[in-house]
């Protein structure tokens, strides 16, 4: 994974609650075998027209937005279905960054595991992001928000932090630890009552 | 100490602790065709082995055809994806209950009616509704794919502790034929919402939860996902040892299990949860989802409700209602045994194991579907199929104009051809009524199986409290 540097750019503002994964990437996506490719999916059903024709009220076909790489949502994004294609479209139409007041567990971790970071604000600061229109810059280094010259801090856990700014791999990380593996198997080997 | 279920379970599998992360041993694996693929892409492409083959199950559900199945898959790039993983698990020496198995079926119901579900032990699968094994005492998440090949090369995830959630669920339902346990959950999740869960495990506990069937539990767990929470769980009982006795994969000293799961898998009495939320099941009543998340629900002797009622003051969730209510085509106010269908779905791993279908059959016997609706059982796993026909069922649904289908996941999701029409309303026993779930433009409204088949025979909802159910 490619390390994680400094983001600007202007936001995209998507004004809804509760985004579910079947809306960021709809089912009849998911059967391709690859990683590669899922940007032209990405929120397919509310983005075109039954013919094809992009929906002009959609915000992602605001030329405005076309390069932006921060995407602002509103509360419990990506709940429903675990797919982590929703990740891999978001992140292959170039958005880096999604902003919200919360996200659902398992999308929140596909995202780290994709080179995309899940900032979480309170409702205030997402509130001043939506009715911004300059660009921003999202620092994870130093955990920050720019705004207008105004300075927004944010958490992280460290090592999601860890994991994007040295671009990990996961399980090479854990595989530095096999000794442990191998010691539960072990005690598990001698355990009366084995389970695995 | 006190300690509850979730830190029992979740302590006995720490492999490692890293500045608050968890390294935890994962037990079971389950895998299916959707979402291993780049999985398996990964382990190929960093020469890297599945560490526990023997750990590891997998089988077809998504996007297999349940129609005939000496047949070809039509639809290629199905094909291509079900022949992927059986390349996969061939060369990465896997378990696989492929198509033509005796033991095919949605993942979540073929784990435990194999007996690869067991209490105490995690569980791990690509799909979010991986909860439903909790209801065995199992500690059992859903993971994306980048963790299905984690799984694979360590047999170990990395997580953060979840918060626990206690859902306490007591009373005694005025008839459990007519309020079954979907009712349960979507009332559950009506009242805590699709974010309630987030970040939680939930231990469902309480005398209605000692009272519900091993299938009923599964159901409950099933949704938890649906309230956003990262498992669900229920202390194994009498129940949970009855249901797995003798099942393939059970351990060959299974009393000498069964005794120490007694002592060890249950709550201690004074252990604290971080959470807490009390439903009493005496005022439930057959529920029916009227927008498009499972909070969106409301009682079958309701009415849709208006954005303004709907969101109690949340301006979000006012304008999301509002969307609702345009994408369903619904006007608030009406009731919802107004609201006519015109298909129906009986099946997904919430509902499509043999009581479901024992439960819809009784509704549906000696009468015919309403000219209006197209109707389809698709039964959970191979193993349910032959089950319900042995006793009929399928005789009892065909002679009602039911079509009687091969197992899967079918139109729960859509991605094999058992898909709605744009426009299409559907009563549907599956766990996501999200725009476009069941197909493009289509419309869902969840539902309990005896509930779907009663709307299948009427054309629109009824309230199955008037029936006679016994």
């Amino acid at each position: 994974m490619k390390p994680f540097g400094i983001v600007r750019s202007i936001v995209t503002p998507l004004d809804r609650v509760n985004i579910d994964t079947d809306q960021i990437v709809p089912k009849q996506f998911l059967k391709l075998i690859q990683k590669s490719g899922f940007g032209q999916y990405l929120f397919f059903d509310w983005r075109y027209e039954t013919d094809g024709k992009p929906k002009k009220d959609f915000v992602l076909n605001d030329l405005q937005y076309k390069n932006s790489k921060i995407l602002l949502v509103r509360d419990n994004f990506g709940c429903g279905s675990s797919r982590e294609h929703a990740v891999w479209a978001l992140q292959d139409y170039g958005f880096q960054v999604i902003v919200s007041t919360s996200f659902a567990d398992i999308f929140y971790s596909n995202c780290f595991k994709n080179g995309v970071l899940p900032i979480r604000v309170n409702e205030q600061t997402l509130q001043k992001l939506f009715s911004t229109k300059s660009e921003i810059e999202v620092d994870l280094e130093r955990q920050i928000i720019w705004v207008n010259a105004i300075t927004i801090p944010f958490d992280i856990e460290a090592h999601w932090k860890k994991v994007l700014l040295e671009g990990l791999d996961d399980i090479a990380v854990t595989l530095k630890h096999e000794d442990k593996i191998l010691k539960y198997e072990k005690a598990q080997e001698n355990s009366k009552f084995r389970i695995s | 100490m006190a300690q509850t279920l979730f830190e029992k379970i979740w302590n006995s599998h720490v492999v490692d602790e890293q500045s608050g992360r968890w390294l935890l041993y994962i037990d079971r694996h389950l895998v299916h065709e959707v979402t291993s693929p780049q999985a398996f892409d990964g382990l190929r492409s960093n020469k890297r082995k599945v560490r526990r083959t023997d750990l590891t199950f997998a089988t077809v559900d998504h996007n297999v055809p349940t129609s005939d199945r000496s047949l070809p898959i039509v639809d290629q790039t199905s094909a291509m994806q079900i022949m992927a993983l059986e390349k996969n698990c061939k060369e990465f020496g896997i378990q696989l209950f492929d198509i033509h198995s005796p033991n095919q079926g949605i993942v979540h119901v073929i784990g435990p009616e194999l007996g690869i579900t067991l209490p105490g032990t995690t569980i791990v699968c690509g799909d979010s509704h991986t909860s439903t094994h909790g209801a065995f005492g199992s500690l059992a998440f859903g993971i994306g794919t980048s963790d299905v090949e984690h799984v694979l090369a360590t047999q170990c995830i990395w997580m953060e502790k979840p918060k626990t959630f206690e859902i306490k669920i007591e009373g005694k339902r005025r008839n459990p034929h007519a309020v079954t346990a979907k009712d349960i959950i979507l009332s559950i999740i009506k009242q805590i919402g699709t974010g309630g869960g987030v970040g939680t495990v939930i231990e469902y506990r309480g005398d209605t939860i000692s009272e519900l069937s091993m299938e009923q539990r599964m159901t409950i767990c099933n949704m938890s996902i649906e309230a956003g929470a990262r498992a669900g769980l229920i202390a194994p009982d009498e129940k949970t040892f009855q249901y797995l006795k003798g099942r393939k994969y059970v351990p060959k000293n299974y009393d000498e299990y069964v005794e120490y799961w007694c002592e060890n898998l249950k709550t201690d009495s004074g252990a604290k949860f971080d959470k807490s939320f009390t439903i009493q099941t005496d005022e439930i009543v057959p529920q029916v989802s009227w927008g498009t998340n499972p909070a969106m629900t409301v009682d079958v002797t309701g009415r849709v409700p208006s954005p303004e009622e709907y969101a109690r003051g949340n301006p979000d969730e006012e304008k999301a209602a509002a969307k609702a209510l345009q994408y369903m085509e619904l006007k608030p106010g009406i009731s919802i045994t107004d609201i006519s269908i015109d298909r129906v779905f009986i099946g997904s791993c919430t509902n499509s194991r043999l009581e479901d279908l024992i439960e819809a059959s009784k509704v549906v016997k000696g009468k015919k579907v309403s000219s209006k609706v197209r109707a389809m059982v698709v039964p959970g796993s191979q193993l349910v199929k032959k089950q319900a026909e042995e006793l009929g069922l399928d005789k009892i649904f065909k002679d009602s104009g039911f079509e009687w289908r091969e197992s899967g996941c079918s139109m729960c999701l859509g991605m094999n051809p058992d898909i709605l029409a744009s426009g299409e309303r559907c009563a549907s026993t599956s766990n996501r009524n999200f725009e476009g779930r069941q197909g493009f433009g289509g419309r869902t409204h969840l539902v309990s199986p005896v509930m779907a088949a009663a709307a299948a025979i009427n054309g629109h909802f009824v309230d199955v409290q008037d029936l006679d159910l016994n």
